[in-house]
């Protein structure tokens, strides 16, 4: 790439986040190993690259489910009837707590900050995907269909 | 009623796509520009416009691309779309819906201040706004809008997307570099500001993509009918944000100087179950609060400002009779703990603290002495940080605390919330 050749150095560091996407998707989740990897490519202490993926909340550095539910506890959600109310609803419904993932490993419940939907709130996120305007009966629906595809 | 100019193309099928931006006269502005203007014109036409900065801080945009020096100096361009802001969704809906109207405005910017190479910097979160950028970008290259000697011009121009990975403090422009680099999010000190030490130390532009979405507006339309748009010293269309206790959310475009009241009431569809009005935060989290009487407020920077608040993102929180403030005031606080980036004591440890009071008070434990601690760790705060999120954090407390003060004691003195049941 043409501006490597003209920054050398730092342009290799810039490619620290994108880096520790793919191996996140490689290994799942940022394991010791991943971390590693991804200093030793970019020739950079691993307590550097550590720092980088705890730093950023979209990195995880534990395991989760193979679904990620994130929930929006932003005021806007909140005024709305989502935030705990919704995280209420899957605790119950998936029996687990915050941060914790089913026993058939399907779903991590987690809470995130303002996913900029204020207007379609309350809002979650699916691994990658947005949810919008979110019920009950949609959680319900959402649940059914992300597990049919694991039966 | 006002011709709607930055979501014009919103509601048209593929509104995302190189052909319908074509179609409805996008990339238009781009050869007049790269053939007719020499750089210094432009930079003249975008500051008689009077276009300001529309991420928060509503810096004049012309004088910031005047900031940056002159001549064959390596420079960059930073397209913020690391839209955060608690209330904020205009940026995501923008980048979804249409994409190239910000890559005219990227190009003619950067061809404006000399820069090859600019940057998209965009919310790790915004998993189609990724994928719309991308294809936008490949389809721009395709046309030959980016790359080599676009237009036969002799202008070059890179574009490329970098995805951040979640952190709210990198909508700051210094600490968006930071992250750009490959660095942990924090912001640096001010000054040097970007525009003479920015990315990998040069000279740097960085602007929020609805300021950017402007500029091939202004280009076609002339400096003059954009600045008769809005009020003299704010001036142009602004994407507004409505959301919480009215009929319709959504985005609204319009002018800048629209009353408060306009925006509620004749285009949010009023007060959702026809409850009472309590409270409006005008701009997003970090703004401080209105009360119910201001109503009339005009919104724009000046008249904002001149009420203690400020126009921020133009992110309106409406909130009604039954909200308890001092939860709203928690989950607030809680999104500012959350996203502090840890770099200044004073925000790290205050807004830690701040916010294990407002549980208490919340919770039915507050103490006598509580509210004025809260104030006071507040007012401690001002000023005191290397980036605006320290003074972000306190503007909803103090101005919670102006308004609602009754409120915030009766937590106290009752162990509960007099509107809550």
């Amino acid at each position: 790439m043409e501006l490597e050749a003209k920054v050398a150095d730092p342009a290799k560091r810039s490619m620290l986040l994108t880096a520790l996407y793919i191996a996140q998707e490689q290994y799942g989740y940022l394991t010791k190993d991943a971390v590693e990897r991804v200093a030793d490519r970019l020739g950079l202490p691993v307590s550097d690259v550590y720092s980088m993926a705890s730093f950023y909340t979209l990195y995880r550095t534990q395991p989760t489910g193979r679904y990620v539910l994130q929930v929006c506890e932003g005021l806007s959600c909140h005024l709305v009837g989502g935030a705990e109310r919704l995280v209420d609803y899957l605790r119950e419904k998936l029996d687990i707590d915050v941060g914790e993932t089913t026993n058939d490993g399907l779903f991590t419940l987690q809470t995130v900050q303002c996913l900029a939907s204020c207007g379609t709130s309350p809002a979650m996120r699916v691994n990658d995907a947005l949810y919008e305007n979110m019920t009950a009966e949609k959680v319900d629906e959402l649940l059914e269909t992300l597990r049919g595809y694991h039966v | 009623m006002f011709e709607k100019v930055l979501t014009r193309n919103f509601g048209l099928a593929r509104s995302e796509s190189i052909d319908v931006y074509i179609a409805n006269g996008g990339y238009q502005a781009l050869p007049k520009v790269l053939h007719d203007y020499k750089p210094e014109q432009v930079i003249e036409m975008v500051t008689a416009s009077g276009l300001r900065g529309r991420g928060g801080a509503g810096f004049p945009a012309g004088r910031k691309w005047g900031f940056l020096p002159k001549g064959d100096v390596e420079k960059y361009v930073c397209v913020n779309t690391d839209e955060g802001e608690p209330g904020t969704f205009k940026d995501r809906e923008l980048v979804e819906k249409d994409p190239h109207q910000i890559i005219e405005g990227v190009i003619i910017a950067s061809y404006a201040v000399g820069a090859h190479r600019a940057f998209v910097y965009i919310r790790g979160e915004f998993f189609l706004g990724v994928k719309r950028w991308i294809k936008a970008i490949d389809d721009a290259y395709a046309r030959g809008f980016l790359g080599k000697d676009i237009l036969n011009s002799g202008f070059d121009l890179d574009l490329s997307v970098h995805r951040g990975a979640g952190a709210y403090i990198c909508g700051e422009e210094t600490a968006l570099i930071e992250s750009l680099e490959g660095k942990r999010g924090q912001p640096r000190k001010k000054p040097p500001y970007p525009a003479s030490v920015g990315l990998w130390g040069r000279p740097t532009l960085v602007h929020n993509i609805e300021t950017l979405a402007n500029i091939p507006h202004i280009v076609n339309r002339g400096a003059e009918w954009y600045a008769a748009i809005g009020t003299p010293r704010s001036t142009g269309p602004k994407i507004f944000c409505v959301s919480g206790h009215v009929h319709n959310r959504g985005i609204f475009e319009l002018p800048l100087g629209v009353s408060l009241r306009e925006l509620l009431f004749d285009h949010a569809g009023g007060m959702a179950g026809d409850k009472k009005l309590k409270a409006v935060i005008p701009g997003g989290a970090s703004t401080p609060m209105l009360a119910a009487d201001q109503l009339d407020i005009t919104l724009d920077f000046e008249s904002l400002e001149a009420a203690g608040s400020m126009l921020g993102t133009g992110a309106v929180i409406v909130m009604n009779e039954d909200t308890c403030m001092v939860d709203v005031g928690r989950r607030l606080m809680r999104f500012f703990q959350h996203e502090s980036c840890g770099h200044c004591t004073p925000c790290r440890t205050a807004t830690t603290r701040m916010l294990s009071i407002l549980e208490s008070l919340e919770n039915g434990q507050g103490k006598p002495g509580d509210v004025e601690r809260l104030e006071e760790v507040a007012r401690g705060m001002l000023g005191r940080t290397f980036c605006p999120m320290g003074d972000a954090a306190a503007n909803p407390i103090l101005s919670g605390l102006q308004l609602f003060r009754d409120e915030y004691d009766y937590h106290v003195t009752h162990g509960r919330c007099p509107v809550v049941a």
